[in-house]
């Protein structure tokens, strides 16, 4: 087990394309760090990078302490878990799990000791004999972790390894990869384009786009405390509203004013932090969780009270997601099933105003 | 909406006659199918029936027909006794057997080698050299041998079945190259990629992987190898003129016609015994050979 480092790692590719920009990111010892982002953001092309597959173009990465930009993939005491499994289709699964051992000539009895320990962790044992073909999706990617799981390495790299799972599976499978690191503690590295998987696996969240990292957090800071727009609109789902806005002096309180004139107040304690940006052209951001319908007692501080006309009514089940146009910019508000949403009706809501955050349009950085 | 979706087909007009004119149309698609099989087959088959019955006919038969020729009044073995007892002919069996052999082996360490480099390992002009090997091939034997008997007689083995083993993989190996580069580019990455950090080196990868799971397409690409050195008749008539060194292809039409005196008997039966071999290899192996052939057509 070990901690990896990356310093100032780019891959430039053929023609000049740089698909990682000189990131850096600190790797703790039984740390689970998720890397996400969108797709071509560059986090598939680190975990390579981690692994050996690709080439580092310029910076250093280190895994335990020691530099390994020039050390092949087999003795970087690594292993990986693809998207699509990448199970020799000729083995069983028993000497798909035995391979790496065998290659590095571990006896008998302890390859056997090992592939049946892992078995037991993720509960193939009666597969053991089959061959990958005679698998279901779900068995192959338990298989493909206990391909790594039996070698111990310090590092495991997972590549996206659910994408390939229907709904239902890939949420067994998340709760089954948390669970074998809770009982292996490797240092794990896990790449996913899902901000869902990224929230519930991660120790730390690694937010990635165009090549660099947005902000390197655990989930609940990366979701109440975005640095950037970006982050802000990618981690949460339904993803945050970002309405147009100006930020207005009225007297001794700021003011949020919307499109359409609705007036909403700036939280006390917000004041001194955006008092820089008054009178400019900014970004309202609110959640659709904080944008809610009015409920009786409700003691949350700094609620704010506006109507607003819904053109689109989705109900979930467990909630109700309204859609709102505000001169263009889409407003999601979620509500509570129980409350009667009509398109085309208007709506008394209310905007946790404590929970909003605004964001500089020059920028792009949550003020 | 769904109220319709319940209703029979039978109230939607037309659909019932739809369905009949489907049937209908397969089943004239069918007669169509197996008429025209049915006259490539008369016209594939027509030569080699006629080629066994001609083998068991006497030679006095042969040359006195009487009545149509497609029923044999005599069968008779001799042809196939006279050849096999014959210790020329079973040294032209001997010869082509250790030509195919050392054909095929020699090709498929070649090109299984070569392919899995070029599919495989990115290098300077890998991409130039796959297309290259390709267009070597296009090149046909009948042009090929003017150059490559100066070759073979520089080397001392004109008359000699090793010059066959030498220039037999000119046809052999830029083919076989080919299917095997498109077996292994239909292997995905990832398991090269698994390999390695697994702790494969390139052999190990190539032996371990990559062989296992090309072996449809190896086989494929054995039995061409196979066929071809096997039935190879340009090469071995320009540089074989010894009969003790000649294979089956050269070695029957050259002893068992003497000048304009043609064993028509032991011709036949000579032929029928040299189609064997790729007969039979191609009956136990047919579906490999198809698998290899279409590999990476479709997804699977």
């Amino acid at each position: 087990m070990a901690q990896v480092k990356l310093n100032r790692i780019v891959k430039e590719y053929e023609g000049g394309v740089q698909a990682v920009k000189g990131i850096d990111l600190d790797i703790a010892d039984h740390e689970f760090v998720v890397l996400v982002g969108p797709s071509g953001c560059g986090k598939s092309t680190t975990l390579r990078m981690i692994a050996g597959l690709e080439e580092i173009s310029k910076g250093e990465i280190l895994i335990g302490g020691n530099v390994v930009n020039d050390i092949p993939p087999r003795d970087r005491d690594i292993a990986m878990v693809f998207q699509n499994y990448a199970l020799y289709p000729h083995m069983s699964v028993y000497d798909n799990m035995a391979f790496g051992l065998m290659l590095r000539k571990f006896p008998k009895e302890e390859i056997r000791r090992r592939v049946e320990n892992a078995a037991r962790i993720l509960d193939i044992g009666m597969l053991l004999d089959r061959k990958p073909k005679a698998l279901s999706g779900g068995q192959r990617q338990r298989v493909a972790m206990g391909r790594a799981i039996v070698r111990d390495p310090k590092v495991f790299l997972f590549d996206e390894p659910l994408s390939n799972l229907d709904a239902k599976l890939r949420v067994q499978m998340r709760t089954e990869i948390k669970k074998v690191h809770q009982t292996v503690k490797t240092t794990t590295v896990y790449v996913t384009h899902d901000q869902v998987e990224a929230m519930t696996l991660a120790d730390r969240v690694v937010v990635m786009n165009h090549g660099v990292i947005e902000q390197v957090g655990p989930p609940t800071e990366l979701y109440h405390k975005p640095a950037t727009k970006f982050v802000a609109g990618f981690i949460g789902s339904p993803a945050m509203n970002f309405i147009p806005a100006k930020l207005a002096n009225g007297g001794a309180a700021l003011n949020i004013v919307l499109p359409g004139g609705i007036s909403l107040p700036v939280p006390e304690a917000r004041a001194k932090r955006y008092a820089g940006h008054a009178g400019k052209e900014v970004l309202f951001g609110i959640r659709p969780e904080h944008l809610t319908e009015v409920r009786p007692n409700d003691h949350r501080p700094n609620l704010a009270h506006l109507k607003l006309t819904p053109e689109v009514v989705e109900p979930m089940g467990m909630e109700t997601l309204a859609h709102i146009w505000l001169e263009g910019a889409e407003v999601v508000a979620r509500i509570d099933p129980s409350v009667p949403a009509e398109p085309g009706r208007a709506l008394p809501l209310a905007a946790d105003m404590g929970q909003m955050h605004l964001i500089d349009p020059q920028t792009d950085r949550v003020i | 909406m769904s109220a319709t979706a319940a209703t029979p087909s039978a109230a939607i007009p037309g659909l019932g006659r739809r369905i009949g004119s489907l049937r209908k149309e397969r089943r004239w698609a069918l007669i169509t199918a197996y008429i025209s099989l049915i006259v490539a087959a008369i016209v594939m088959l027509a030569p080699p029936l006629y080629m066994l019955l001609t083998s068991l006919k006497t030679s006095a038969e042969i040359s006195n027909p009487v009545g149509t020729p497609w029923i044999v009044r005599n069968p008779t073995l001799d042809n196939y006794w006279a050849l096999i007892s014959d210790p020329m002919f079973r040294g032209f069996f001997f010869n082509s057997i250790k030509v195919t052999v050392c054909v095929v082996v020699l090709t498929m360490v070649i090109s299984v080698f070569a392919a899995f480099s070029l599919a495989r390992m990115k290098f300077f002009g890998s991409q130039v050299l796959a297309t290259g090997v390709f267009l070597t091939y296009l090149v046909p034997d009948t042009l090929l041998f003017i150059p490559l008997y100066q070759i073979v007689g520089a080397l001392g083995l004109l008359n000699s079945t090793w010059g066959l083993v030498l220039v037999y993989p000119t046809l052999t190996v830029p083919f076989c190259t080919w299917i095997m580069i498109g077996y292994f580019a239909s292997i995905p990455k990832e398991l090269d990629e698994a390999a390695l950090i697994d702790g494969a080196n390139w052999m190990q990868m190539l032996t371990k992987i990559f062989i296992p799971v090309a072996l449809p397409g190896i086989i494929a690409a054995t039995i061409f190898a196979f066929t071809v050195s096997w039935a190879a008749f340009v090469y071995p008539t320009a540089f074989i003129t010894r009969p003790d060194e000649m294979p089956l292809t050269i070695g029957v039409v050259s002893q068992l016609i003497r000048g304009d005196t043609f064993a028509w008997g032991q011709l036949m039966a000579g032929a029928l015994l040299a189609a064997l071999p790729p007969v039979i290899v191609y009956a136990f192996l047919m579906d490999y050979y198809i698998a290899g052939l279409t590999a990476g057509a479709t997804k699977g």
